[in-house]
């Protein structure tokens, strides 16, 4: 029939040019839709638990535009130049940070932000791509399985800047900085014998860490073990956040109709504990679709590293997927009172800070690990 | 051999194949669990989740603690907590937060000009917050606000403790004062320890000691309809609301004695200035004044922005702290103090004399440094007479003949140039001259120069030399101890209010001053002495029943050209100079170090030392009639 012989060539060809596009931009399609899928659903989410408060929107609306752009801008740099830099890279973000322990501005109690006039930014969020580029970096240039040399050395690039965030304090950061770097490490082939003596070592350290601990952060431990005993104070979030999930059952109270979220019984509703407004709002239903969503992004990402060309593509951008699981993993845990209350956002919901734009970088970065293969195939 | 690994891609791709496969086996398996856990929230516990967040939920009410109370050293209470009624805003419930204050201020609750204050406290809480604004309402405003309460949604009139300091501005600067919390407090403390607490300390004794004075909060739970407002259950029908008692915060006490203090206060007669007096045995400050005063109590109250503008408008400045923070150069009263340390340094005797002809001038300088106002001559002096007549020409020399590092460094050694170390902040060190500071404190290297004119003028205490009564009174404590030292403190004790354990605050002893001739102690408290029997102090010493080791002092404002006369009359009364006069009683026994300063007062004999020997009589001999 000639309607739908016209109309299925147009649809061939829209598809085709639709590919043709996103291979010219250097774009995995794939990822993209999985990114764009969770961001527009973000931005939906996030219109509700704002309120009145729409400026907070488009703020963000605008950050998910320089995030996408950013991401194709990365894209397109050349994965060698990319593995060049890697050190600089880390250098940089160590002396920035090293700038901000001494001259930095203190926000919340907190010595994070860098004034450079114009913008206001924290550098530990360009350590949490520089430390897994860096350990990549180094990782191929050795044969791998990593020696007892390598594993100290890599070891070290993660430390240093981990110490000196956790200094900050900056808790949250510094675990999603040190496990990039703890990924590159297992990804390479970290023997099980070191992996298992890590934790056996962690293990042991904990009373020494706890001693380190600064009092904000004990006590966020202990309300974890028993939200109850401090209701007011750090236990209110966690309750508050559980009463959100639990009464939103399996289809929600419905989009902008939570309670808890607009009476604002819900802390920090729209930055960390955004994933409580989904449980109340849109239910089950909506958290299982949003934890799809997280694993398709991851499951491509792994997907396109196994093509990678060498081992620093490899490496890197296994990290870049599985880190991204981190941040879900962290925050989803801790919003339902499986992990303490550490300030992490998120990913690609949560509104605020630089984090958006950080993923986003990521993933422009995956793209040029992937798409630079093909170049060579 | 040492066997060379090379790089095995093949084995690599394999390790990096099972390692990613792994990897999303975890990740998946971890994505199960936290859909498990949402699953068990929402469908498992949904129910019971349903009736916490509908139904009205258990609303969390702050149970405040009670702010520890302060005594002064004899027991006397001088800041305690009162019943009184004050009006709060909770932002859940007001609904147009900006139509609620605009009708506040038309119900005459809240001062036109107050209303942006108010908004940033109440913004800065959260919204299930109730924020005070007006605290201590008098019954006039209690009763227009019951009028208009039903007009007033989220506007809450409570009874609460408020602070409330009996003696009103008697030792304001040292007690300090509670204010409501601003959002620059809220920046600085752990705000889940100020839920339901409305109030700060703000300066003094009540910020340093905001820790202990606190105390820990407590909360009760209660139910609330659909509006937010508080409902009444038959009794024991909901088991699940708890409460947590308040722990109240540690009362203080205080090295001040409130009527001493008092006394020194009224000795000022109105005059701007302020006096330290300390124990010399322990370092307890006994008299901590700064005058003009204020009332703490207007703070307490929640201070209009109309009457707060009033204070720090007054040229007076009233909320400046004169003791703590206000520089002045020392003048004469640090003769002692340099006489001891040209004795240490061995570049004079005590029975060494210098002819005084009224000016000085430095070898080849025809610069003349002259005797102040009485324009005569001491004649030929020696050390105990050039104290006594506090013969300026002698300390030119001296310092001249000292030099300026060594100057320096015995001050240092007394604690000039840097903070006492008194236990509330905000302490100011005053500047101790040097080389090596001028260096620092100018820009340019023709500036940076040290010359030794300047050298010359330290030698009466003038030129940069600047202190702080704190640091006055505390080298006076030094020098009537013989060398025994200890830091300067305002609280002694804190006390369990529960309990009524006392946790004594030792004294805090410094390392003491060793002299390498301890006679020369001696030598000085005799020439200071002799200040008050015939020197220029000896009338306001006279008929004292103990024996007064002093040394008045001047120190200028308005500076003096090098042929005018300085005409008291003639100066305005802002440029007038500054009177100071510090001492120690009993001479031989002490158990009172003063520094006192009177502004624009003159001769430190006429302005200041009266208020000194008022201080003594009434600690020394409290038979004598005041």
């Amino acid at each position: 029939m000639m309607y739908g012989e016209l109309g299925a060539s147009r649809t061939k060809r829209t598809v085709t040019g639709m590919a043709r596009l996103l291979k010219a931009l250097r774009l995995d399609g794939m990822l993209l839709s999985g990114l764009a899928g969770v961001s527009l659903f973000g931005l939906f989410v996030l219109y509700s638990a704002a309120g009145d408060n729409t400026a907070l929107w488009f703020s963000q609306l605008a950050r998910v535009g320089i995030g996408f752009t950013l991401m194709i801008v990365l894209a397109h740099v050349p994965d060698h130049f990319l593995r060049m830099l890697s050190p600089a890279a880390w250098a940089v973000g160590i002396v920035l940070l090293a700038i901000v322990a001494v001259a930095g501005d203190i926000g919340k109690g907190a010595q994070r932000w860098l004034d450079l006039g114009v913008i206001r930014f924290q550098p530990s969020e360009i350590l949490k791509l520089a430390v897994p580029m860096m350990c990549a970096w180094y990782l191929h240039q050795r044969p791998l399985p990593p020696s007892l040399r390598d594993i100290a050395v890599v070891l070290l690039i993660v430390a240093v800047p981990v110490g000196l965030i956790a200094e900050q304090p900056d808790l949250g950061t510094a675990l999603l900085v040190a496990a990039a770097g703890i990924i590159v490490l297992v990804l390479a082939g970290l023997s099980w014998r070191y992996v298992l003596g890590g934790a056996v070592v962690f293990g042991a350290a904990v009373p020494v860490i706890w001693h380190f601990m600064h009092d904000y952060q004990r006590q966020r431990v202990m309300t974890l073990l028993d939200p109850e005993s401090d209701a007011l104070g750090s236990g209110y979030h966690i309750i508050q956040s559980q009463i959100a999930i639990g009464s939103g059952g399996v289809f929600g109270k419905g989009w902008m109709n939570g309670s808890q979220a607009q009476l604002e019984f819900l802390p920090e509703r729209s930055t960390d504990f955004i994933f409580a407004v989904i449980g109340e709002e849109l239910g089950l239903l909506g958290l299982t679709a949003l934890l799809a969503a997280y694993l398709f992004i991851v499951g491509r990402g792994i997907y396109m590293s196994l093509q990678c060309r060498d081992a620093f593509s490899r490496l890197l951008a296994g990290s870049i997927a599985l880190t991204f699981f981190v941040y879900a993993f962290v925050n989803a845990g801790m919003v339902m009172g499986l992990l303490p209350v550490v300030g992490v956002p998120l990913p690609l919901v949560s509104y605020g800070g630089t984090s958006f734009v950080t993923l986003m970088a990521g993933f422009g970065i995956l793209m040029s690990l992937h798409s630079s293969r093909k170049l060579v195939g | 051999m040492r066997r060379v690994r090379i790089k095995d891609e093949a084995l690599e791709q394999r390790i990096y194949f099972q390692r990613s496969l792994l990897a999303v086996g975890i990740v998946t398996a971890i994505a199960l669990l936290l859909a498990g856990r949402a699953a068990w929230l929402q469908v498992a516990q949904h129910q019971h989740y349903l009736e916490l967040s509908q139904g009205n939920r258990a609303r969390i009410e702050p149970l405040p603690p009670n702010r520890g109370v302060i005594y002064d050293r004899a027991g006397r209470v001088i800041a305690e907590n009162t019943p009184a009624y004050q009006l709060e805003i909770l932002r859940e419930q007001a609904g147009d937060l900006e139509e609620t204050l605009s009708r506040l201020v038309r119900f005459g609750l809240l001062e036109a000009s107050d209303v942006g204050r108010v908004r940033q406290l109440v913004l800065a809480r959260r919204s299930f917050e109730a924020v005070p604004f007006l605290l201590q309402l008098d019954d006039e405003e209690v009763a227009r606000f019951a009028v208009h309460r039903h007009e007033l949604p989220g506007v809450l009139l409570e009874t609460r403790m408020a602070r409330h300091y009996p003696y009103g501005s008697v030792g304001a600067h040292a007690l300090g004062y509670v204010g409501t919390i601003s959002e620059d407090d809220m920046q600085r403390v752990d705000r889940e320890r100020y839920f339901g607490t409305g109030v700060i300390g703000k300066t003094g004794v009540e910020r340093a000691y905001e820790d202990e004075l606190l105390g820990v909060g407590g909360h009760r739970e209660v139910l609330v309809n659909a509006e937010g407002r508080p409902v009444k259950l038959a009794e024991g029908t909901d088991p699940q609301l708890r409460t947590r008692e308040p722990l109240a915060g540690k009362d203080l006490r205080m090295t001040i004695d409130i009527e001493l203090q008092r006394i020194a206060e009224e000795a000022f007669a109105g005059r701007r200035g302020g006096v330290v007096a300390i124990d010399p045995a322990s370092g307890d400050v006994l008299v901590f004044a700064s005058l003009p005063s204020f009332d703490p109590n207007g703070f307490a109250r929640g201070i209009s922005r109309s009457d707060y503008l009033a204070l720090t408008e007054n040229p007076d400045q009233p909320l400046f702290n004169r003791v703590l923070r206000g520089t002045y150069p020392p003048g004469s009263t640090i003769k002692p103090l340099m006489a001891l340390a040209g004795l240490e340094y061995e570049v004079i005797r005590p029975e060494d004399q210098v002819y005084c002809p009224g000016t000085y001038s430095l070898p080849g300088s025809r610069h003349r440094y002259r005797e102040p106002r009485r324009g005569g001559t001491h004649g030929p002096v020696d050390m105990h007479r050039a104290v006594m007549k506090s013969c300026d020409v002698y300390f030119y020399r001296l310092a001249n003949t000292l030099g300026i590092q060594r100057i320096h460094d015995s001050m240092a050694r007394m604690g000039f140039g840097q903070p006492t170390g008194i236990d509330i902040a905000g302490e100011r060190g005053g500047i101790m001259p040097s080389p090596a500071w001028k260096k620092t404190a100018f820009a340019t290297r023709e500036q940076q120069v040290w010359f030794p004119g300047e050298t010359v003028i330290v030698g009466i205490g003038q030129g940069y030399w600047t202190a702080t009564l704190l640091q006055l009174a505390n080298a006076t404590a030094l020098l009537s101890t013989r060398g025994r030292h200890f830091r300067p403190r305002l609280v002694r004790a804190l006390v369990d209010p529960e309990t009524k354990q006392v946790e004594e605050k030792p004294a805090v002893a410094l390392p003491p001053l060793e002299l390498n001739q301890p006679a020369n102690w001696e030598i000085i408290v005799d020439a200071m002495v002799a200040v008050t029997t015939g020197g220029t102090a000896a009338r306001a010493a006279r008929g004292a029943a103990y024996s007064i080791a002093g040394k008045t002092g001047t120190a200028q404002v308005f500076s003096v050209g090098q042929t005018e006369k300085y005409d008291e009359k003639e100066v305005s009364e802002r440029l007038r100079d500054h009177a100071l006069f510090v001492a120690f009683a009993p001479a031989d026994s002490p158990k009172l170090a003063v520094a006192v300063l009177v502004e624009n007062g003159g001769f430190g004999a006429s302005a200041a030392a009266p208020i000194a020997r008022a201080i003594f009589d009434a600690y020394l001999s409290p038979a004598s009639p005041p």
